[in-house]
């Protein structure tokens, strides 16, 4: 039967050659390159976590930085404490997303549509203003800094770009492969549902409020990885990470990529993070020249640019 | 034994009472038409008995078991299943996916996150099962939204076979069908097994009497009449409100 992304054929030698190019890249391009595409790994997670409720669910979460922005201060301040081990960071940073995701889902859910859009987004302005204004503890907008680079053990130093960049790629396998067994499990299935119909869902006997919570929770915990390998990767996390242009910018990621897609997140987030950064080394007006791309990209592929693939089918 | 039992069931909404004092029993294995004009509360009767509503006041039985203040998935699991007035699948799933929903929904594996849904080779076989047997294997890959409206109406009352219910309620399952359609969907019904007991609202009097042994009428939102198939055709206050 079809799955949502089937790995035969042309799309396995695809595969095969950005796999190819992603472990050669470091030898083909500057360090700055290395670094961006660093960004692209840890903001697919982010983009991929949000399209669990977005796309899959049909659940439009406007807040979806909290996860990203608690796991990342979870885990500095565990570096501040002087507990650099990685395997306790990243388990206290999924477990602080998925925790924040367990608590602002049990109001969330109840909510429809814009009203859920509406709960998502002040929830998560909460936790910003909470990391804004509590000075003593996250030093306000001036942020947590000198975070700095996890330890693994086995005598691997991940201080160096080049060393983070092979770390946080099997990572990202990891979760790219752990998000394609759930979206194709029956458990994925039925959030596909759910976002089909939900009152058809009911009649089958779903428990469609159950779901969607357990959705809510497992895109915190993804979010909440993302989050972890942001702030080792620029030891540095501000309140800006909890806010509602960090959402957006997920939610944008999503419409250019196409959500509901497999890929469609990963395409979003690598255009997104590339443009952002080149183009503003072009030109000062590079967020009119990113507004243009978005007009452009919506009023020709609606779906997202991922649907380009599924036309030539 | 009682498919089901309805005591005095009220529904209101603000001033209007949509449904009044209805007591009905069913038996297992029965097949019962439910008839009545526009507004009469039919599909109100239908949402309070599978759970999408909740009855102001009165009690509901399902199988000897008191569902009035479970939810409709509670409900559902107890071995009740409905179609819909108006066509509610998934559609943007393909066909396959819509069945396999169904056929998944009274599966263990329905909360499993771990493992494709592929690896379940009884949900697959299933799916796989009754697509055959509606003559439909060869569409699996179309997207819902892209087969026709009378396929989509065969699919609402085969979607809700597939959780293998004990009750099946089906709301107007030939509503907007062509003759050729109506007749296909009605067949349909009819070879179903005895055991399932089905409740039938319907606005095609040939369909509700070609199916149904016994007819329940309502009119604003109480019961008319109630009983087998003749003494309703001969009801003399049936045919004044309904049958004109």
């Amino acid at each position: 039967m079809r799955t949502i992304t089937s790995l035969k054929g042309t799309s396995f030698s695809i595969l095969l050659l950005a796999a190819l190019i992603i472990v050669f890249l470091p030898f083909l391009v500057s360090s700055y390159y290395v670094g961006l595409a660093i960004q692209v790994f840890i903001f697919t997670i982010f983009a991929m976590s949000l399209d669990i409720l977005v796309g899959h669910t049909g659940l439009p979460s406007m807040g979806h930085a909290a996860y990203f922005g608690v796991a990342a201060y979870a885990t500095g301040f565990l570096c501040l404490a002087g507990i650099k081990n990685f395997w306790v960071g990243v388990i206290l940073g999924m477990g602080s997303g998925g925790l924040t995701a367990a608590l602002f889902g049990l109001l969330a859910i109840r909510a429809h549509g814009p009203y859920f859009m509406l709960i998502t987004l002040a929830l998560s302005q909460v936790l910003w203003g909470i990391a804004f204004k509590w000075r003593s503890l996250t030093k306000g907008d001036d942020g947590l800094p000198g975070i700095g680079r996890p330890e693994i053990g086995m005598g691997i130093d991940l201080k160096p770009d080049l060393y983070f960049y092979y770390f946080t790629f099997a990572i990202f396998l990891i979760v790219l492969v752990a998000l394609f067994v759930l979206l194709n499990s029956p458990f994925g299935y039925t959030l596909r549902g759910i976002r089909e119909s939900e009152s058809r869902m009911k009649a089958l006997g779903y428990n469609v409020g159950l779901y969607k919570y357990l959705a809510f929770v497992f895109a915190g915990v993804f979010a909440g990885t993302s989050g972890v390998l942001w702030v080792y990767y620029c030891g540095f996390v501000n309140p800006s990470n909890l806010g509602v242009d960090q959402s957006v910018k997920g939610l944008l990621m999503l419409i250019l990529g196409g959500s509901g897609s497999f890929f469609g997140p990963g395409i979003g987030a690598g255009i997104i993070v590339l443009l952002e950064n080149i183009v503003s080394g072009l030109t000062e007006r590079w967020s009119l020249i990113l507004g243009i791309i978005y007009v452009i990209v919506i009023m020709f592929f609606s779906e997202g640019l991922s649907s380009i693939v599924k036309r030539g089918h | 034994m009682k498919a089901l039992d309805v005591q005095a069931l009220s529904k209101d909404f603000g001033g209007l009472r949509a449904i009044r004092d209805i007591s009905l029993e069913i038996e297992a294995g029965e097949r019962r038409a439910i008839i009545g004009p526009n507004g009469a509360g039919k599909t109100t009767f239908f949402h309070l008995i599978s759970g999408f509503l909740f009855p102001s006041s009165g009690r509901i039985h399902l199988f000897g078991r008191d569902v009035t203040h479970l939810q409709a998935h509670q409900r559902a699991a107890l071995g009740m299943s409905r179609t819909f007035q108006v066509t509610n699948l998934f559609p943007k799933l393909t066909l396959f996916e819509n069945i396999l929903l169904g056929v998944q929904a009274i599966n263990g594996a329905r909360f499993c996150f771990y493992r494709r849904v592929n690896s379940f080779r009884e949900i697959i076989y299933e799916t796989e099962r009754l697509l055959k047997e509606w003559s439909l294997w060869g569409k699996k890959d179309a997207l819902l939204k892209n087969l026709s409206y009378g396929e989509q109406r065969q699919i609402e009352v085969i979607m809700a076979l597939a959780t293998k219910p004990r009750l099946l309620l089906l709301d107007e399952p030939t509503a907007g069908l062509s003759p050729a359609e109506t007749a296909l969907v009605t067949s349909i019904i009819k070879s179903l097994p005895r055991e399932i007991t089905t409740i039938l609202i319907e606005h095609d009097m040939d369909v509700a009497f070609e199916i149904a042994e016994r007819v329940t009428v309502l009119h604003f939102g109480s019961v008319l009449a109630d009983g087998p198939l003749e003494q309703i055709k001969g009801n003399s206050k049936v045919a004044e409100v309904y049958l004109g």
